[in-house]
């Protein structure tokens, strides 16, 4: 069957629709967009998705609660373990479990762990789409491995981690563990600066990304737009702040803004949270407390999940994923299986401006602005 | 939250006597789906909510009706959530478009549509999101009925023929069976959810 894609203007003899993705290594998955050029200037582009669909919410209907874990871990496969805190989140919401104090901090250590990784991640790949093979990425990467190595240590697992747990975590961290990630807190800014140095004030980075995919203010909350790339356009709305969810209201960090929102813009507010999520490290590494690490009242849930029922309602946990505003929504009917499960996710509904945002630009200004974003596919398409 | 769903439904009350509401859980139920763009207009410019951000827009299947949810947040007030829901019977399920209200409902509108075809009119672009076109049925309804991936049909045959595929002619004759009888290739139903 021909698609159809509705271009606002119709194509004459000087435009040229070419087709990009999903199998381009710069798309960041199977992401593909259709585009309409005039000349190399972009004039339409139509984003196509779908590539990755598993029906992850069909999934999450036949198994009991408990066992969605591992599979919320697949969403945003580069931050596991944000995506194990919003649906353990919308589970207590749901069944009213309190969380143990140690259990929180843990939590809250490995979220910020998670975006960390995710930030100079994203950064890395935003500098491989703009040219820079591979040097600044594996600066990165080299950083994100031993992240990745405590990962494994603790949970079992590099990248799919399902550590979380709802009313608590899978493991308690020993002693070694919080020396591990108190040795990457303080050894980090070193790195911060080094890869800084090489970045933030090159000419070419600058030049390639300075006024470029800007996004306006009114446009982006109506859009619907979140995270990095909403604070970058220079609005202050962190869920960390907002809803105070877990124990984020004890530490003190401060929320980065941008004035433009460009794509330097939204690189730069980036490394500035990295700054922060590392000053939330070294707070919960001074203060994390002795204790449980599962609330007692989970332990039907966990030991027995067929037979955990949750009262009849519904419930929204979102939390600030390193991408945006990830929201769970489970609606529950008192058996063991959710009726409907249901995730908002920042990766689909930040793409809503990526015409506007291209509108007029180069089509190699394109492949910066959707590396600016920072999508996964796992979670646009599900 | 800094308000309260009563507030909201007396507020509404007020302003609005013609729109019936009933308040369900934690949520706004608006009795006729033609309301809700006026609702969202006011909920968005009145002073007091400035409900700026429309988070998450989802369907849900209840068997008898089709439910449209909506999450909405105030960015510039910093509070949120109200839910508002919308019921549509599955034969004509048709709600209102949010997209010239709020920009963030385009896609995910289009997924409520691709998942449970629930039609928005007025939605610029309504497309499936993540199925192709041309494919039938909506895959997160109660209802819906999955292929058996293991099974040909003879649709399934001729596409592979035609790409150069030889098919085994008790496949073949498999699917050619079902067709005289009528019938699709369904995947079995678990009796009970699997666990």
């Amino acid at each position: 069957m021909k698609e159809t894609f509705n271009f606002k203007n119709a194509g004459n003899a000087e435009t040229l629709e070419i087709n990009f993705g999903p199998q381009h290594p710069s798309t960041h998955g199977v992401f593909r967009m259709v585009v309409q050029l005039n000349g190399e200037k972009i004039c339409g582009l139509k984003p196509v998705f779908g590539y990755l669909h598993r029906n992850h919410e069909q999934i999450a209907e036949n198994l009991p609660y408990a066992a969605m874990m591992p599979y919320t871990d697949r969403l945003d496969y580069v931050n596991a373990l944000a995506n194990n805190f919003g649906y353990a989140l919308a589970i207590e919401k749901l069944a009213g479990l309190e969380v143990p104090e140690r259990a929180e901090y843990i939590r809250v250590m490995m979220a910020e762990l998670a975006r960390v990784v995710n930030h100079i991640t994203v950064i890395g790949f935003m500098l491989n789409d703009l040219g820079a093979f591979f040097t600044p990425l594996l600066y990165a990467f080299r950083e994100r491995e031993r992240i990745l190595d405590l990962f494994e240590e603790i949970t079992g697992s590099r990248l799919m981690c399902n550590y979380l747990r709802p009313g608590g975590v899978k493991r308690d961290l020993t002693d070694a563990h919080l020396a591990a990630i108190r040795a990457i807190v303080t050894k980090f800014p070193a790195f911060l600066k080094e890869f800084e140095a090489l970045l933030t004030k090159n000419e070419i980075l600058c030049m390639r990304c300075q006024n470029i995919g800007i996004l306006p203010v009114d446009a982006a909350t109506n859009a619907g737009i979140t995270g990095p790339v909403l604070r970058a356009s220079g609005v202050n709305y962190d869920i960390r702040k907002v809803d105070a969810y877990s124990i984020y209201n004890r530490f003190d960090f401060k929320i980065p803004l941008g004035q433009k929102g460009d794509a330097y813009d939204r690189y730069y507010v980036r490394v500035l949270e990295i700054r922060e999520s590392l000053k939330i490290l070294e707070q919960a590494l001074a203060k994390i407390p002795q204790g449980d690490i599962v609330n007692k009242k989970a332990f039907p849930l966990l030991k027995m999940p067929r037979n955990f029922k949750p009262p009849v309602g519904e419930a929204y946990a979102r939390i600030e994923s390193p991408k945006g505003e990830l929201g769970y929504y489970l609606v529950s009917d008192g058996t063991p299986q959710p009726w409907r499960y249901h995730v908002r996710a920042p990766s689909l509904i930040n793409l809503t401006l990526l015409e506007e945002m291209c509108l007029g630009q180069k089509i190699a200004d394109a492949i910066i602005i959707l590396g600016s974003i920072d999508i996964v596919l796992g979670e646009t398409d599900r | 939250m800094t308000f309260s769903i009563e507030e909201v439904k007396k507020e509404l009350a007020v302003r609005m006597p013609d729109i019936k509401l009933r308040t369900i859980r934690d949520s706004l139920l608006i009795e006729n789906p033609e309301n809700l763009p006026r609702v969202a207009v006011f909920l968005k410019e009145n002073p007091a909510f400035l409900l700026d951000y429309l988070s998450s827009v989802t369907g849900a299947d209840y068997l008898n009706y089709l439910e449209s949810i909506y999450h909405f947040y105030s960015m510039a007030k910093k509070h949120g959530p109200l839910v508002l829901r919308v019921r549509v019977p599955k034969h004509s399920a048709t709600v209102p478009t949010l997209v010239p209200i709020y920009r963030s409902a385009e896609l995910q509108e289009r997924e409520a549509y691709d998942t449970f075809g629930i039609v928005y009119e007025g939605h610029p672009d309504l497309r499936r999101l993540f199925m192709w076109e041309g494919f039938e049925g909506y895959p997160l309804r109660k209802d819906y009925a999955q292929e058996d991936s293991e099974t040909l049909e003879t649709a399934d045959v001729s596409w592979l023929e035609a790409r150069g595929v030889t098919v085994p002619a008790e496949m073949k004759q498999k699917a050619q069976e079902l067709r005289d009888s009528g019938e699709r290739a369904l995947a079995q139903k678990p009796l009970k959810p699997r666990n």
